[in-house]
């Protein structure tokens, strides 16, 4: 039983991350830009959070930590965003593929946290920013002291609980907003769209630098909670961005689906870990890397599954990956 | 003047160095239908766009309501009242119809589609529009996505409808239909544009006529002071006579025998239910039906391209008289080989046959490629062959090589149907070969298939327009919904004895392709 619950604690935290990529990924994919980027845009969104919050540590005497919380957000959505922004101007304004675009995005924002990271690492294998993890990784007061139902729901950061309400709104925005009605139509049919009276370039540009920014987060609460303030440079983050690449997939495009989705994501990924133990039986050392590729199989039953049921709501942004040039002819 | 809803002032538009509207000037009254009549490629389309905010044009002035105006937007449009219904619908597939109609808006408060099912239902009993708001347009016929094409503009509160060939995917029954709307939407004082290139329409809806011809103004008539010679001599700007040729078949051999071919498509819909039908050489049969009612389906199972159902049998009697060939089971090149060729000309006339990146040489090649020695590709034949058709059908292209995307529609057809022709087929079929080109290039067209016809080809002619296939066809084989309906004799038949053939449901069949 405590290994189930422990299960659970490791595998709720784990889904937050790739939740806040697969949102930031829907969000932009319902543009009908796909973003590839989105490992690299987590690394440049969890580096610039880090760094924020390790010199202003480091520089003040009295560390405040609701201003390092702010201060780490920020830092972090805006460098997502400029991710995001290139990938637009590459994509939308020139036009260019966004595969390749996507992919160099990744590279680059890979790049640009290790670089700049040295700095910061110093020679060291690798750097702590103790005061921004307290502040990120608090409790809930009062409800986490309450036994196991505490332990399970009630003991995350504030980032846990931020991701389910923003998938929620997430939904209400895409369902019932006129906005989010203008934004689908884009994905779709930008040319529909467009005849319609929208702007289809500000809604892809919103859609894909909003998007980024959502991501971002994730690389934010990988580093300042799931990884204890620790930033050091490993490809930890590149592999959580590509699983919420395939969340998106696997959610079918929808926020919701995005909440249980990531939480299950993250319980089979601690498979290896749990489940023997579980089950009484200990698993050997080359079996744990074609367990922890259980998520990417599940993701692939869903696209079987969804293609075999042919119903057109479930189905990627018709545009999705498409440039849009109103006169082409 | 006072009820102009709009005046054109010499409007100008060019796409690279071609003029596609050079000084056009014309006025659109209100409570007028007015038809712009004119050939492919005369410039309606981009005229429209421009007034509809797609296009901006080079110079020139638009006047909406007297006022001058600069339409630089779809929405500049839809906020001074004009509302456009494109050729090709403009419609978001999973979104539902009401969904589809507020899309864009910027109405204030929030999305409350309480209300705007309301209001679409007001519209549509006004003008006496069938149309259900929670239907998603992936579920509609295509007379529905009209409908709701036409609701959605009305809801925006637009004054100026601009219709490109509205009729052009509708049955003659659908079209009168659409015709009554339009009656009232004009008493309601609406003013109506019409783009269309059918004269008997023209004659029978509007109340004026202005015709283009390459890009200018030609003029404005009344309309019931127009017969349909007078606005052909128009629109051409020279005679060109109205009546097909029509060679009578001279020993008509049997070439083709298809017997209960039965298609099954992916989702499991029977696409082709129990066809069977005979083709004569020196023949032209034609294959009338609502798009989409299984005329692919059956040129392709002919040519081996689509799996047929058990119990099916489609036999070839070579033109060198040995024994009669079963085509189901061969593979296309195998069908092609013996003489058996298709061209299909898709909406996007490029999709199937052609590679839009390729020039006309790269093209014939496509047929020819195997011939060559060893591992290199043999291109000495191609080229000639590429100049032959160039030359015999006047082929405008800058140069063999140029890329076949970049020739006018016209062009690219001529490069198709030239290809099949020259292989010197026993049975040619030909799906909407003259899609979307003008009289002058369709009549090309027809002369070529009659040419074949005379040397014994039997040629099998898929066509949309019905006074087409009238006057061109020896007999006409009408399918709809997969099912044949009747074949008729084209010299006797009316158009609306096939108008009818083309709606005429028997039994439960409920899938329209």
């Amino acid at each position: 039983m405590s290994n189930l619950i422990a299960w659970i604690i490791r595998a709720i935290p784990f889904g937050t991350i790739i939740m806040y990529g697969a949102m930031g990924e829907i969000m932009t994919e319902k543009s009908g830009n796909l973003n590839l980027g989105v490992p690299g845009i987590m690394y440049l969104g969890g580096f610039a959070g880090y760094a924020s919050a390790y010199y202003y540590e480091n520089s003040a005497a009295n560390p405040n930590l609701f201003f390092c919380i702010a201060l780490a957000m920020i830092c972090c959505i805006l460098a997502s965003m400029a991710g995001g922004l290139i990938f637009s101007f590459l994509t939308i304004t020139l036009r260019a593929n966004q595969n390749v675009s996507g992919l160099a995005l990744t590279t680059f924002g890979m790049g640009v946290a290790n670089f700049f990271g040295v700095f910061i690492l110093n020679g060291s294998s690798y750097s702590a920013a103790p005061i921004a993890n307290k502040a990120f990784s608090a409790k809930i007061p009062v409800l986490s002291s309450m036994g196991v139902i505490g332990q399970m729901f009630f003991s995350y950061g504030f980032l846990v609980y931020a991701a389910i309400v923003l998938a929620i709104a997430l939904h209400w925005f895409l369902n019932k907003t006129r906005a989010g009605l203008n934004l689908r139509a884009v994905g779709e049919n930008p040319a529909t769209a467009d005849a319609a009276g929208i702007n289809v370039t500000k809604y892809k540009y919103m859609a894909t630098c909003c998007g980024a920014g959502i991501s971002g987060i994730g690389g934010l609460y990988y580093v300042l909670d799931y990884n204890r303030g620790i930033w050091a440079t490993t490809g930890q983050i590149e592999a959580l961005g590509w699983l919420a690449v395939a969340l998106v997939i696997f959610t079918t495009w929808k926020p919701l689906n995005a909440i249980w989705g990531a939480y299950l994501f993250g319980i089979l990924y601690w498979l290896y870990q749990y489940l023997p133990n579980l089950m009484g039986f200990s698993l050997p050392n080359y079996a744990m890397d074609l367990v922890q590729m259980v998520p990417y199989v599940v993701t692939i039953v869903v696209l079987i599954v969804v293609s075999l049921r042919k119903k057109r709501e479930n189905q990627p942004p018709a545009h999705l990956g498409l440039a849009y040039f109103r006169e082409e002819r | 003047m006072l009820d102009c809803a709009i005046q054109l002032k010499d409007l100008t538009k060019t796409f690279g160095r071609v003029y596609a509207n050079k000084n056009v000037s014309l006025e659109v009254r209100k409570g007028e239908i007015l038809s712009l009549l004119g050939e492919n490629g005369s410039g309606k389309t981009t005229l429209m766009n421009m007034i509809s905010g797609i296009y901006y044009p080079d110079s020139g002035q638009i006047f909406v309501n007297g006022k001058p105006v600069d339409i630089r937007s779809p929405k500049d449009a839809f906020d001074l009242g004009i509302g456009m219904i494109h050729q090709h619908f403009k419609l978001v597939d999973v979104f539902t119809a009401a969904e589809n109609i507020v899309l864009g808006l910027k109405e204030k408060g929030g999305l409350d589609m309480k209300a705007v099912k309301a209001k679409i239902r007001e519209i549509c009993q006004r003008y006496h529009f069938d149309l259900s708001c929670d239907q998603k347009v992936y579920e509609m016929s295509v007379s529905q996505k009209q409908t709701l094409e036409i609701v959605k503009v009305l809801y925006r509160g637009a004054n100026i409808l601009i219709l490109d060939e509205p009729t052009a995917v509708l049955t003659p029954q659908e079209t009168e239909h659409l015709f009554d709307v339009l009656r009232i939407m004009k008493q309601h004082g609406k003013a109506i544009v019409i783009i269309t290139h059918k004269l008997h329409e023209v004659l029978e809806i509007s109340d004026r006529v202005s015709i283009m011809r390459k890009g200018e103004y030609i003029g404005t008539v009344d309309t019931k002071d127009a017969t349909e010679l007078s606005l052909t001599e128009m629109m051409v700007g020279q005679r060109v006579s109205l009546d097909i040729e029509r060679p009578t078949p001279v020993h008509p051999t049997k070439r083709l025998s298809v017997q209960h071919v039965r298609c099954v498509n992916k989702e499991g819909f029977v696409t082709l239910d129990d066809v069977s039908f005979d083709a004569y050489g020196g023949e032209i049969l034609g294959i009338a039906g609502i798009s989409g009612s299984g005329q692919k389906e059956l040129l392709e199972a002919i040519a081996g391209l689509q799996p047929t159902q058990s119990g099916a049998s489609i036999t070839f009697m070579p033109a060198d008289g040995s024994s009669p060939k079963e085509l189901i089971g061969k593979t296309p090149k195998e069908i092609k080989e013996l003489g058996v060729a298709l061209s299909f000309v898709p909406e996007d006339r490029l999709g199937m046959g052609l590679v839009g990146s390729m020039g006309m040489t790269g093209n014939m090649m496509l047929k020819s490629y195997e011939n060559g020695h060893g591992i290199f590709t043999q291109r000495k034949q191609p080229k000639h062959l590429a100049e032959s058709i160039r030359d015999e059908l006047h082929v405008n292209t800058p140069n063999l090589n140029t890329p076949v995307r970049r020739l006018s529609g016209g062009n690219v057809q001529k490069v198709l149907v030239g290809r099949e022709i020259s292989a010197g087929p026993t049975v040619l079929m030909t799906a909407y070969a003259v899609r979307g080109l003008d009289i002058n290039t369709s009549y090309t067209i027809y002369r070529l298939l009659n040419e074949q016809k005379k040397k014994g080809v039997a040629v099998i002619y898929v066509g949309e327009d019905l006074d087409v296939l009238v006057s061109l066809c020896d007999r006409i084989l009408v399918l709809c919904g997969g099912r044949m309906n009747g074949i008729v004799d084209a010299r006797t038949v009316t158009k609306e004895e096939i108008g009818l053939l083309m709606t005429k449901r028997e039994g439960d069949l409920s899938h329209v392709g």
